[in-house]
């Protein structure tokens, strides 16, 4: 997106507070660990995913950091490929949501009356349907891949988008330099990415973040019902579904991914709380 | 009140029947022949054509749609395909699991969070006050089906309490048993609702505390609970309202994973098990259903907004959120 050179507002802008939040360093370090395990799964693991040499549900250490899982494969090789795809799972979904959102959320923004009623009523009703049932039914349509789990999480929450974005714009249009931009003559599209867009975009970018934690879990709670990624590729979802009956007698196999997954959704939460504190001035006031 | 009443009521209508065509039309756009669910593997194309017929997927959409439409008016839910039974018996009998199991848990979750909501905002400076906040943090962030694992594997499995999954075979006519069943279900539920409910209890509780009129009734002279009770509870009610309603809706069908969890024979199994088999009538009813309670509570919503807040009462729909 290009800014124009000229910008009536001040929209508050990355790294320019003063006072570093102590809730992003926090969400940073927990998100960037599991993201450090992710990058280092597409290079290096300790062993093949398909790698069932190893005794069956050995507890942790002989050669295996956690021990293995019911067919001997190593748990923590597979808690790494499932951090790879919780992260291609929550930044997949949330690009699905951004784009669909924002483009439905501007347009319902300009709508006006019966056509603005029906509109916030259909994103309502879109809301509460449950994102796990919308994916089920799609995943139904095409295939359990991850591809149609992040389509369909990514489409579910394109509602909650569109529905702030366009309160949120809807908010940007009254002000002043949006009437003064249009009656210097700048189109509607311009001012939508010159002006309209720019000045949202906080709120909006703590609020996709909020979505990439929700993207994980819902992701997690498909593959636990055995429509996310299929096998080889070890979910933290199908990891967990897999462990549950030998809970007691294995339990870090039905610990460990839960952990993990509790640690990135904390972890992106807490980065969109301290983005929210730098961006927004008015809310570091309100805790101050 | 009562000309709103009757335009929400008209708005209500539309958006159902909306939703059955959006409905309808969806379903028919999901590849899978219904057929193949009737048929075995490698059936010929004349049975093929006969499984079609019988079950009326071979007439055109239009039909099709006037047919379902004449058989809800009728309170028929039409007839699964893979089983041969009505359809709404079965949802009736789901209902009698998953709305107690909905119910109760939401009941839970609200006399969980409103407090716990309102001291975390009252009291954010002391140890406590944090510690609630940093607990609806860690809730938020637990997926739904390990917490029932763990509290299975505690429960059921260490202490064994409780049973760890599944449902009397006669339902409610053994009611200890069916409350023991669902004992566990409610808990997991209540727990991974309160804690979004919290946040939103606590900001909501944040903007009244901070607000101007709260202050003039303390620089008048009420006591902060009677301040808090006359102004701060109808204020912050309003925004916490409409994500109850919300949060209801979605937690009647979104109970298909805590249903999963603990073998239950709820509506969420229903839907999931219909969708696997493609059995257009299950699928459709219980969907219809479905938005039927989402558009009903969202209603019952609206409404008791405009019974606390005056200044919405020009509106339609969608309260301040």
């Amino acid at each position: 997106m290009t800014l124009t050179e000229t910008r009536p507002t001040k929209a508050p802008r990355f790294g320019r507070s003063s006072r570093r939040s102590a809730t992003l360093v926090v969400g940073c370090v927990l998100a960037g660990l599991i993201a450090l395990l992710a990058l280092v799964s597409l290079v290096w693991l300790p062993y093949a995913t398909d790698d069932t040499s190893g005794g069956r549900l050995t507890g942790p250490g002989g050669g295996h950091l956690l021990g293995t899982d019911k067919l001997g494969r190593d748990l923590f090789t597979q808690l790494m490929t499932g951090s790879r795809i919780a992260f291609e799972a929550g930044l997949g979904s949330v690009a699905v949501a951004a784009a669909l959102g924002i483009t439905l959320g501007v347009l319902a923004a300009f709508a006006q009356g019966w056509l603005d009623d029906t509109l916030s009523a259909f994103l309502d009703i879109l809301i509460a349907f449950p994102t796990l049932l919308l994916a089920m039914l799609i995943v139904a349509a095409r295939s359990a891949t991850l591809g149609s789990a992040v389509l369909a999480i990514g489409l579910a929450q394109s509602a909650v988008v569109a529905r702030l974005v366009r309160v949120l714009v809807k908010r940007v249009l009254t002000q002043d330099y949006i009437t003064a931009a249009r009656t210097s003559g700048t189109s509607w599209p311009r001012t939508v990415l010159g002006h309209v867009l720019p000045n949202i975009w906080p709120t909006l970018v703590v609020n996709l973040a909020l979505q990439f934690g929700l993207a994980v879990l819902a992701e997690a709670g498909l593959s636990y019902l055995g429509l996310g990624a299929p096998p080889p590729n070890a979910s933290w979802g199908r990891m967990l579904q897999e462990a549950q009956a030998t809970f007691t007698t294995a339990p870090a196999g039905a610990l460990a991914p839960g952990v993990l997954l509790v640690l990135l959704v904390i972890g992106v939460n807490l980065i969109a709380d301290g983005l929210r504190e730098t961006l927004d001035p008015a809310t570091r006031r309100r805790r101050a | 009140m009562a000309r709103y009443l009757l335009r929400r009521l008209a708005f209500l209508v539309v958006s159902l029947a909306l939703a059955s065509i959006v409905l309808f039309v969806l379903l028919r756009l999901l590849p899978g022949d219904p057929a193949n669910a009737l048929t075995s593997v490698g059936a010929s194309p004349e049975q093929i054509a006969a499984a079609r017929h019988s079950i009326g997927s071979d007439r055109p959409l239009p039909e099709q749609f006037t047919h379902w439409l004449g058989q809800l008016a009728s309170g028929d839910l039409g007839t699964s395909f893979v089983s041969s039974l009505p359809v709404g018996p079965e949802v009736v009998s789901r209902l009698n699991v998953t709305v107690p199991l909905t119910l109760a848990a939401f009941v839970l979750a609200v006399v969980i969070a409103v407090p716990a909501g309102f001291v975390a905002a009252h009291k954010r400076h002391t140890w406590y006050g944090a510690l609630l906040s940093a607990v609806s943090q860690l809730g938020i962030a637990v997926p739904v089906f390990w917490l029932g694992m763990i509290l299975i594997a505690v429960f059921a499995l260490n202490a064994g309490w409780l049973p760890a999954g599944g449902f009397p075979q006669d339902g409610w006519s053994e009611p200890a048993e069916a409350i023991r069943s669902l004992v566990l279900p409610v808990v997991t539920i209540a727990l991974v609702m309160s804690a979004s409910l919290i946040r939103y209890v606590r900001s909501a509780t944040l903007d009244v505390l901070g607000s101007d009129y709260l202050r003039t009734a303390r620089a008048l002279g009420s006591s902060f609970g009677s301040a808090m009770w006359r102004h701060g509870l109808r204020n912050a009610s309003v925004p916490v309202i409409s994500v109850l309603g919300v949060e209801l809706a979605s937690t009647l069908l979104g109970a298909v994973v805590v249903e999963s969890v603990y073998a239950l024979p709820g509506l969420g199994s229903m839907l999931a098990t219909g969708i696997a088999q493609h059995d257009y009538p299950v699928i459709q009813g219980v969907l219809f259903i479905s938005t039927l309670f989402v558009l009903f509570i969202g209603f019952v919503a609206d409404l008791v907004q405009r019974i606390i807040d005056p200044r919405l009462r020009g509106r339609l729909s969608g309260g301040a959120r």
